[in-house]
C-alpha cells in the first residue's frame, strides 16, 4: 500500500497550501482584538463564484408594493409593509433561495455578493432600503 | 450459560453524525440483537409546507436533506409537475440530470471518505475529502452555492449551463479518471480495509428483498435494483443504466461492507461516464417551459390531484407524493419517503453476529441520513392531540385554581 500512497504524499509536499492562512502563527486571546490590530492583515477573502447568493440588496425608491416577493419567499424573510406600501427585509431569516429577486416585477431586489452577516445586533440584519445599484457591484 | 446484556448507541454518541439510537444486545463482544429508535431529529417539514404554496416548498424540501438536497427538490417537483401535467423542455432536463449525478458523485465521494474515517483510516479519508473539493467547485459554479443549489423549479431549471461550465465539468471528469483509481486501490486493495470491511454486517440478497432495501445497499447484494433503468426519468430515458452489483465485477455479491463500498467507488466511474453522455448530448432550447411564475402560481392554484416523483437517489429509491387541492393555493398534504427509511430496516440483520467495535462501521455502511428519515412521529395514543400553546397555559392556570380550591401543603404535593 505505501507504494500506492507515496507519490500522493510527495505530491502533497510541494503543492500549494489551499486554504487561506489565519492571521496570526498562534491562537490569540481575543479574535476581535487581533482584527482590529494596525499590525495584523488578514488575508482578502477567497472571491465567491459568479452566481453566488448572499445578503439581499433592495432598492425601496424603486419598489411598487406588489407584494409577490412576500408571496413567493419560502422563508418569510419578507415583510410588507401596508401603509407605505414598502417591504422590509429579514436577512437573518432569509435562505438565499433568490425566488424573491427572480419575481420582483420592477427588480429592484437583487442577490450581492455580501456573506459576512453574522452580527450581535439583530437590527443590522433588517434590511429597509440599500438605495440604488452601485454601478457594477452586485449582479441578478 | 450465556447472559446477554444492553447497551444503547445514541441517541448523541460521539460515533453518529445524527441522532438516532441503537440498543445493541450484547454476548461478550458480539452483537446478538438490535433494536434501532429514531424519534430524535423529526422536524415537522411536511406540517410547514402545508402554509407554502408549491413555488415556496421547492426550498422546504431542498433543506430535508443537505446532501441529496438535489434529489429531494427533484422529486417534489417531478410529484408537482406529475398531478398538474407540466411539462419540462429537453435542455432543462439533461441539466437535472446532470445536477443529479454531481450530486451522486460528491455524495458517494463523501460517503468513500468517511467509510475511511471510520475504519481509523485517516489518510484516505483526507484524499476522498480532498477529491470531493473538485466536483463541489463544479456545482457552485452551476448554482453559486455548494449546498442547496436552488437549481430546479416548475417546468424546467433556473440556471443555464454556461460553456464556462461545460469546461471545468469535461476538466472534473478528467481528473476523476486520473485520480480515482489510486484511491480506489488504496483502500479496497489494503488488507487491513479490506479484513475490517470483508464479511461484516452482511445483508443477504433474500434478506434484503424481504426488508426492502433499495439503492447501493440492495445493489451490495446483488439485487439488480435502479429507478434510473427500471422507470428512467428525466434524460436517463435516453442514457441507459446499468445497475452496479458486485457479481458482475467480482463474480459473487456477498452484501457485506466491502461490497457496499465496491458498488459505489463503481458508480463514480458510472457517474463520469453518465457526465459524459450528457455534456455530449446537451441540447439546445429554453431551459424552463413557463419563465413567468406569477402563471405558474396561477395554474397551480387550479390544479387539483395527487402527484408522485420517484427517483435514484444516491442513497437508493426516494419518493414523494403530494396533493394540491384546487382553488388553494397550499400545498394540501406531501409525504416523503427517503431512502434510508427502507434501508435502516435491515439494520438489526446487519449488526447481529457482528462485533461491538463494528457497530459504528455498519450503521454508516448504508450511508444513513436520520434527518431524512424522521418523517412521522407516532405516539401511542394515552396523550394523542396537540397541545396548543394556549391549551398550555390553561392547563398551567387549571391547576393553580385546583390547588387553591383542594388545598396544598407547602406546595409540593404531587
Ligand atoms: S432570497 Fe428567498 S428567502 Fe431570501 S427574501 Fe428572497 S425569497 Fe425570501
Ligand atoms: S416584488 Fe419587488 S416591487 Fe414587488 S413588493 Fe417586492 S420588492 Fe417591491
Amino acid at each position: 500500500m505505501i507504494t500506492r500512497v507515496l507519490p500522493q504524499l510527495l505530491r502533497q509536499l510541494c503543492s500549494r497550501a489551499v486554504t487561506n492562512l489565519f492571521p496570526s502563527a498562534h491562537m490569540p486571546p481575543s479574535l476581535t482584538a487581533v482584527l482590529s490590530d494596525p499590525e495584523v492583515s488578514p488575508n482578502p477573502p477567497v472571491p465567491v463564484g459568479k452566481r453566488f447568493r448572499g445578503r439581499l440588496h433592495y432598492d425601496r425608491s424603486k419598489c411598487i408594493g406588489c407584494r409577490l416577493c412576500v408571496k413567493v419567499c419560502p422563508a418569510n424573510a419578507t415583510d410588507y409593509l401596508a401603509e407605505e406600501k414598502k417591504i422590509v427585509i429579514h436577512n437573518d431569516r432569509c435562505c438565499f433561495c433568490a425566488q424573491c429577486t427572480e419575481i420582483c416585477p420592477v427588480k429592484c431586489l437583487t442577490m450581492s455578493e455580501t456573506y459576512m452577516i453574522s452580527s450581535y445586533a439583530r437590527r443590522e440584519n433588517v434590511v429597509a432600503d440599500s438605495g440604488p445599484l452601485p454601478a457594477a457591484e452586485p449582479k441578478a | 450459560m450465556s447472559a446477554t446484556y444492553t447497551i444503547p448507541v445514541g441517541p448523541v454518541h460521539v460515533g453518529l453524525k445524527e441522532p438516532v439510537t441503537a440498543w445493541l444486545e450484547l454476548d461478550g463482544e458480539r452483537i446478538v440483537d438490535a433494536k434501532v429508535r429514531p424519534g430524535a431529529i423529526h422536524r415537522g417539514i411536511e406540517f410547514m409546507a402545508r402554509e407554502r404554496n408549491p413555488i415556496q416548498v421547492i426550498y422546504l424540501s431542498e433543506r430535508i436533506c443537505g446532501i441529496c438536497s438535489f434529489s429531494h427538490v427533484l422529486c417534489f417537483i417531478r410529484a408537482i409537475e406529475d398531478l398538474a401535467n407540466l411539462s419540462v423542455p429537453i435542455r432543462a432536463q439533461y441539466i437535472r440530470t446532470l445536477l443529479l449525478e454531481l450530486e451522486r458523485l460528491h455524495s458517494h465521494l463523501l460517503w468513500s471518505g468517511v467509510a475511511c474515517y471510520t475504519i481509523g483510516f485517516d489518510s484516505a479519508f483526507h484524499l476522498g475529502m480532498q477529491m470531493r473539493e473538485r466536483v463541489m467547485d463544479v456545482l457552485e459554479l452551476l448554482s453559486g452555492n455548494r449546498v442547496n443549489y436552488g437549481v430546479a423549479t416548475f417546468g424546467g431549471v433556473r440556471w443555464d449551463v454556461t460553456p464556462e461550465l461545460v469546461k471545468a465539468a469535461r476538466g472534473m471528469i478528467r481528473y476523476y479518471r486520473r485520480e480515482f483509481g489510486p484511491f480506489r486501490e488504496i483502500v479496497m486493495e489494503d488488507p487491513v480495509a479490506q479484513a475490517r470491511m470483508r464479511n461484516v454486517g452482511v445483508l443477504t440478497r433474500d434478506d434484503a428483498v424481504r426488508y426492502s432495501a433499495t439503492g447501493p445497499t440492495a445493489r451490495a447484494s446483488g439485487l439488480r435494483v435502479d429507478i434510473r433503468k427500471s422507470s428512467p426519468y428525466e434524460a436517463y430515458a435516453d442514457i441507459p443504466v446499468e445497475p452496479v452489483v458486485p457479481q458482475d465485477y467480482f463474480g459473487a455479491a456477498r452484501g457485506d461492507v466491502l461490497d457496499r463500498f465496491a458498488v459505489r467507488v463503481l458508480e463514480v466511474y458510472q457517474s463520469l461516464d453518465i457526465l459524459e453522455t450528457v455534456l455530449d448530448g446537451l441540447p439546445e432550447g429554453p431551459i424552463v417551459a413557463e419563465p413567468n411564475l406569477n402563471k405558474v402560481l396561477a395554474s397551480l392554484k387550479k390544479a387539483d390531484g395527487t402527484g408522485w416523483g420517484i427517483i435514484e437517489a444516491p442513497r437508493g429509491d426516494n419518493t414523494h407524493i403530494v396533493r394540491l387541492k384546487g382553488g388553494d393555493d397550499n400545498v394540501s398534504w406531501w409525504k416523503v419517503r427517503a431512502p434510508t427509511y427502507a434501508n435502516a430496516v435491515s439494520w438489526p440483520l446487519m449488526f447481529r453476529g457482528n462485533e461491538l467495535a463494528d457497530a459504528p462501521l455498519i450503521i454508516n455502511s448504508i450511508d444513513p441520513c436520520i434527518s431524512c428519515m424522521e418523517r412521522m412521529m407516532v405516539t401511542d395514543g394515552r396523550n394523542a392531540g396537540v397541545v396548543t400553546k394556549a391549551d398550555l397555559l390553561k392547563r398551567c392556570r387549571q391547576k393553580t385554581f385546583d390547588m387553591r380550591a383542594n388545598g396544598f401543603e407547602g406546595g409540593a404535593e404531587r
